[in-house]
């Protein structure tokens, strides 16, 4: 049975929006599985790592599994440490964003996470045999590679998790372009990134929007979107759907999904109210085709 | 002190000749296709070209390092092979590469070729890079470009390896092997086919005002004005407006170029072993100047002789330059 699952905030939402955001998360959305923690900045974490337990608790005792995630940047002193604590922790399951995670965990089960470049079958068959028992794979891999990962990592027991809703990450940076662009530096960065909870838009010098900052993360503007491809993504091996929490109604974004999963939901009117649900921003599903990642293709009809 | 090796870009045999004549501890170098992170056309070796290239640097002392630094997308991990395979039997001294299914391959496969751990593989900590060297047996890391000096310095004494740093050259502003800005726009992927911004995507557009927009894939990168010189449309280059920043500015960082010449005697002393310098997409003269200039500075060095620093920081003659992540933690 496919599950669906919430990927970790990428973003600086403050602690009672994070709160209220899984509390509502527990109560109403159709998804079986939940990623906590901070994943993209250091800096972020003390100001709701206080939280977790509980929040743990109240996922689990809504039935959602828990995964706790960790850095994928693990540079300075307090970053090591923070892998190594997660590292050391006996339950819930952790997902692990960086080698430094996996050098920590060594054989104890853990999860790979988008950001460890898990690309290929072989790279998968190393990493289970280092313990891992799920591969979350990289947001840019054509359906193709998505097929013969799947199959490889179906092979071995392993679960394998597609990003299918929210934006992508496309590049991360030892620098904050939050705090760059307020002319400050990630040390005195005085967290504004928690001003842009869906991401800081760029756009280019003839006004097209193109991109997202979220501190020393870059992110596609368009919300990835692979609602039509569901069927064909468990077709090929994909048991798990990533959703990413947006600045949007998630619990309407995972009842679509939900619906579709169930066969209660015709893919195109799902996917109309999915577009409904993310007001202004653009859907696309370019990379899953193998082209830019901004595009939007349409599905072919069926032969 | 450190052997402070140089290692240098080529692009081409003759690239490779030139660097190997000019003073080149080392080159690197990769195959015409997806298993190196400079796959551009008109650049890179066939088997052929590579085996004569070995034997020419052999012949002169230096060695050739191999780079499958990129990431094979499943169901083509066979050509990653292939080129491991081909590189082993024409025998270059090390293999550069990123993804662990290709470290553990060479590893297993061809355990008498030394493995180096490319930027690609964005290893930044100690436990990080004792994972690659515990597990594949890596002999050097390639650091990624975001540390300081200081910090190299105490990661030094944590590592089981050699480290081989970043001197001159293409700033990259992400982690290297974290990147889809490329294949967000264009479709080509830096990781999975080796390609940054490609040139057969590129287009100068002018406007009816005279401004010259440069762009990728249809995306104004940068737009300058008709008294400015137009720059390559890098996307982690390029302006942008925010919402407080409607003029459009570097939202990642300026067209720079990485120039740590000032540096060079901290980094030895730091304990790097070997200093990199970027540019396999660069011509044979431009690597003659930069690799015979960086040998008279590591020899000046190495003699204990003050090194003619201003002759490097000429090479950057006319380009803004940057000492990067080194220098300071304020580049952060």
């Amino acid at each position: 049975m496919t599950k669906l699952t919430l990927g970790p905030i990428a973003y600086h939402w403050s602690a009672e929006t994070r709160r209220d955001f899984y509390a509502r998360i527990a109560d109403e959305a159709p998804v079986d599985e939940v990623y906590l923690g901070e994943v993209i900045c250091s800096k972020r974490a003390p100001f709701h790592e206080a939280d977790l337990p509980a929040t743990i608790e109240r996922l689990e005792r809504a039935g959602k599994t828990v995964i706790v995630s960790s850095l994928a940047e693990v540079m300075l002193k307090r970053e090591r440490k923070a892998t190594a604590d997660l590292a050391a922790m006996e339950r819930p399951e952790i997902e692990v964003n960086n080698a430094a995670g996996l050098f920590e965990r060594g054989a104890r089960p853990h999860r790979i996470g988008p950001f460890m470049n898990a690309y290929n079958e072989a790279t998968i068959r190393w990493m289970a045999g280092q313990g891992a028992t799920h591969v979350c794979l990289p947001p840019e891999m054509p359906a193709e590679a998505i097929a013969a990962a799947a199959e490889a990592a179906g092979a071995l027991g392993l679960g394998v998790e597609v990003q299918v809703f929210g934006r992508a990450s496309l590049a991360v940076s030892a620098r904050c372009y939050h705090a760059r662009s307020h002319g400050r530096t990630k040390d005195n960065c005085q967290f504004v990134c928690e001003e842009d909870p869906d991401g800081m838009p760029l756009s280019t010098r003839d006004d097209t929007p193109i991109l997202r900052v979220n501190g020393i993360q870059t992110q596609s503007e368009s919300y990835v979107d692979l609602l039509p491809e569901t069927a064909r993504l468990i077709g090929d091996g994909v048991t798990h759907l990533r959703l990413m929490p947006q600045a949007a109604d998630m619990v309407a974004v995972a009842a679509v999904f939900r619906q579709v999963l169930d066969g209660a939901l015709e893919v195109a009117e799902a996917d109309a109210r999915l577009a409904a649900l993310c007001e202004g921003t653009g859907l696309a599903n370019g990379f899953y085709h193998g082209t830019a990642g901004y595009r939007r293709i349409a599905m072919a009809a069926p032969a | 002190m450190s052997l402070a090796e140089l290692i240098c870009p080529a692009g081409t045999p003759a690239a490779l000749r030139t660097a190997v004549d000019a003073g080149a501890d080392a080159v690197y170098c990769g195959f015409q296709d997806a298993t190196n992170a400079r796959n551009f056309p008109g650049l890179n070796f066939t088997p052929d070209e590579l085996q004569d290239a070995v034997v020419y640097a052999h012949m002169r002392g230096a060695k050739v390092l191999l780079a499958l630094n990129t990431y094979p997308p499943a169901g083509r991990v066979d050509l990653w092979r292939e080129a491991a395979d081909a590189g082993a039997r024409i025998g270059v001294d090390a293999f550069i590469v990123a993804d662990m299914g290709v470290a553990d391959y060479i590893a297993r496969t061809h355990p008498q070729v030394r493995l180096h751990l490319s930027v690609q593989a964005a290893a930044s900590s100690p436990e990080a890079i004792r994972y690659y060297c515990d597990n594949f047996g890596v002999k050097r890391v390639v650091l990624p470009r975001i540390l300081t000096i200081a910090e190299i310095r105490e990661l030094r004494k944590e590592i089981p390896c050699e480290i081989e740093t970043f001197i001159f050259g293409n700033h990259g502003l992400m982690v290297e092997g974290r990147c889809s800005l490329t294949n967000y726009l264009t479709g080509q992927s830096t990781n999975m086919d080796g390609v940054c911004s490609p040139a057969s995507d590129v287009e100068y557009v002018r406007g009816a005002d005279g401004s010259l927009s440069s762009q990728l894939a249809g995306f104004t990168i940068d737009r300058f004005g008709a008294d400015e010189k137009a720059g390559y449309p890098t996307i982690c280059k390029g302006r942008y407006a925010a919402p407080h920043r409607p003029e459009g500015y570097y939202a990642f960082e300026e067209p720079v170029s990485l120039n740590l010449s000032r540096l060079l005697p901290e980094l030895i002393e730091a304990g790097v072993h070997a200093f990199k310098i970027e540019g396999r997409q660069r011509s044979k003269s431009y690597v003659r100047n930069v690799v015979a200039a960086f040998r008279a500075a590591v020899d000046d060095i190495r003699a204990g002789r003050e090194a003619n620093i201003a002759d490097l920081v000429a090479l950057t003659e006319g380009q803004k330059q940057t000492q990067g992540a080194f220098e300071t933690k304020k580049w952060r």
